[in-house]
């Protein structure tokens, strides 16, 4: 069984305008990025994934559950987003009630969404800090409390809206062994990001979102291949592959780490 | 001539016991594109405010040493006065635009009608800055009908319509797409051409690497280092400091291709160097 099922989906806020204009699409257990110019839609996109919002026509179906039949709550045992900016999502005064809400949110009790939230919080490495206020840490530790959150609620799909924004390079390596982390846990990641090189180094497939379609779709490093596509969503290569190009080189590598393997002999 | 200078600064935010800027000294010629690295928390956005005067007019707590722009000590100046030669731009465009102006021509009107600038000095400003910007064609746009990067762009405008000398800009990329952070990476180009003197906070080292004249890191309140982006990005220990260099020059340093005795830090050099390297292990 597919895990998400997307099928003909539109959508739009208002009638003039439509964001998603006809998306099939079938997520497996492969960790995907979606990559695409602001206003492409990919936003809208996990929110109607997540229940949020509900297509205007179309279907999405989630293990099995259409999204238009089920509630968000009956959703959120499945499928988890992770906002752009964790202060949209933090209100507890204490980091391990923090993370712990959305847990004991779903149904867990007390003892198993405790666990469940300190053993979040060791995966991303704050397990030292329960009991400081989030808001006396630092925004990228508020990142990783923020993905913490929904970790706890150990759903089988899990969303990251922009993980990686104003995080500096240690931050980033650590947001990127979560991913493969929860990877290796069985767990669908569904990541958003403007990052070229980060997607190149952490996810199986890529999806190209432009204009309200999925301009592109399959593994990360055919996908960077496609030089005229990406234009056309005004997206460039990650740096690695730029030199290839640059050098006329008739392979092409998406990676510094793939880049120095494959040339050093 | 030094535009900034920066003396011995030491700063310390109130009711905390650590120094977020610990003797930190350094120089800023007129003119120059000055790009600040380092890991979160390492004092980044506080040097920014030292600068703006913010720190310690604003900000209180425990200050020493010295900030001067343009000949004026910044702590015993006052922020209204620092404003006029120091424009900010902050990382969220969101953050910076009023909000309450219907049009991007009058959002860039705001800072100015503040000081009580007359109607056709203002008009000029006004289509000079978006010209500048090149946001002119949406001159009678809602700001909040802009792309990212358009909004950015405007942010910038606003600054500039002020006639500042230095632009601080706090990571003013990281939330825009690739394009829209090509565009503003250009824009702020353009502005150092008029001889605007620039420091920008940023991650991207690609970018530091290609726009920056100098690199200044710091670590944990202090500057390590002040140098080329050459120098800095040939450093070997930059993973002490929580920074890792541009992918270039990653490739460059695992092939030890150097570029008179230092690694090259963009594409265009590294494409150079790395062909040049590869013709002369085939002969």
């Amino acid at each position: 069984m597919s895990i998400i099922e997307v099928k003909n989906l539109h959508f739009f806020y208002n009638k003039d305008e439509e964001i998603l204009k006809g998306i099939d699409l079938i997520f497996d257990e492969k960790s995907t990025a979606i990559i695409g110019q602001n206003g492409a839609g990919k936003t809208t996109f996990v929110k109607l994934l997540k229940g949020l919002l509900k297509p205007t026509s179309g279907d999405i179906i989630i293990y099995g559950k259409n999204t238009k039949e089920n509630t968000v709550a009956n959703l959120a045992r499945t499928i988890g987003l992770v906002f752009q900016n964790p202060n949209d999502q933090i209100f507890k005064n204490n980091v391990l009630s923090e993370v712990m809400f959305g847990a004991l949110n779903i149904g867990m009790d007390e003892k198993d969404a405790k666990e469940s939230s300190l053993n979040a919080l060791r995966m991303v490495g704050l397990e030292g800090k329960i009991n400081d206020n989030p808001y006396d840490l630092t925004l990228s530790e508020r990142k990783l409390i923020s993905i913490a959150s929904i970790v706890a609620m150990n759903t089988k799909i899990i969303i990251l809206d922009e993980p990686t924004i104003a995080q500096d390079y240690i931050s980033k390596e650590k947001i990127k062994d979560i991913i493969f982390n929860l990877k290796s846990q069985g767990k669908l990641v569904i990541t958003i990001t403007h990052d070229m090189d980060f997607v190149a180094e952490t996810f199986e497939r890529t999806l190209v979102f432009c204009e309200g379609k999925v301009l592109l779709d399959g593994k990360t490093n055919e996908v960077f291949m496609q030089d005229e596509e990406l234009k056309k969503a005004h997206l460039e290569p990650p740096y690695a592959a730029q030199l290839c190009r640059k050098m006329n080189s008739d392979k092409i590598y998406i990676t510094v780490e793939e880049f120095v393997k494959a040339n050093k002999r | 001539m030094d535009k900034i200078v920066v003396e011995n600064l030491k700063y310390k935010y109130p009711l905390t016991d650590k120094l977020v800027l610990n003797d930190i000294s350094f120089k800023i010629e007129k003119g120059q594109f000055i790009g600040i690295i380092g890991q979160n928390g390492a004092g980044k956005s506080t040097l920014c405010q030292a600068i703006t005067g913010l720190v310690p007019l604003f900000f209180k707590g425990a200050y020493g040493g010295r900030v001067i722009v343009d000949g004026i000590e910044v702590a015993k100046s006052n922020i209204s006065d620092i404003a006029l030669k120091v424009g900010m731009v902050f990382q969220n465009p969101f953050t910076q635009i009023t909000g309450s102006k219907l049009t991007v021509y009058e959002e860039v009107a705001f800072g100015l009608e503040n000081i009580g600038l007359d109607r056709e000095e203002m008009k000029n400003r006004i289509d000079e800055a978006l010209n500048l910007l090149g946001i002119y064609k949406f001159k009678d746009r809602n700001p909040f009908d802009l792309s990212g990067g358009q909004m950015q762009r405007l942010a910038i405008a606003g600054i500039i319509a002020m006639r500042p000398d230095v632009i601080i800009l706090d990571e003013p990329t990281s939330q825009l797409d690739p394009q829209g952070s090509e565009e503003v990476f250009k824009a702020v180009w353009d502005l150092k051409k008029c001889g605007i003197t620039i420091i920008m906070v940023e991650h991207k080292m690609e970018k530091i690497a290609e726009y920056s004249d100098k690199v200044l890191l710091m670590h944990d309140g202090k500057v390590i280092d002040f140098d080329t982006p050459e120098k800095i990005f040939s450093r070997d220990d930059l993973m002490k400091y929580g920074v890792i260099e541009p992918a270039y020059t990653r490739i460059c340093k695992a092939f030890d291709i150097k570029d008179n005795g230092l690694y090259p830090v963009t594409l265009d050099r590294a494409c150079e160097m790395v062909v040049k390297y590869n013709e002369h292990n085939r002969s």
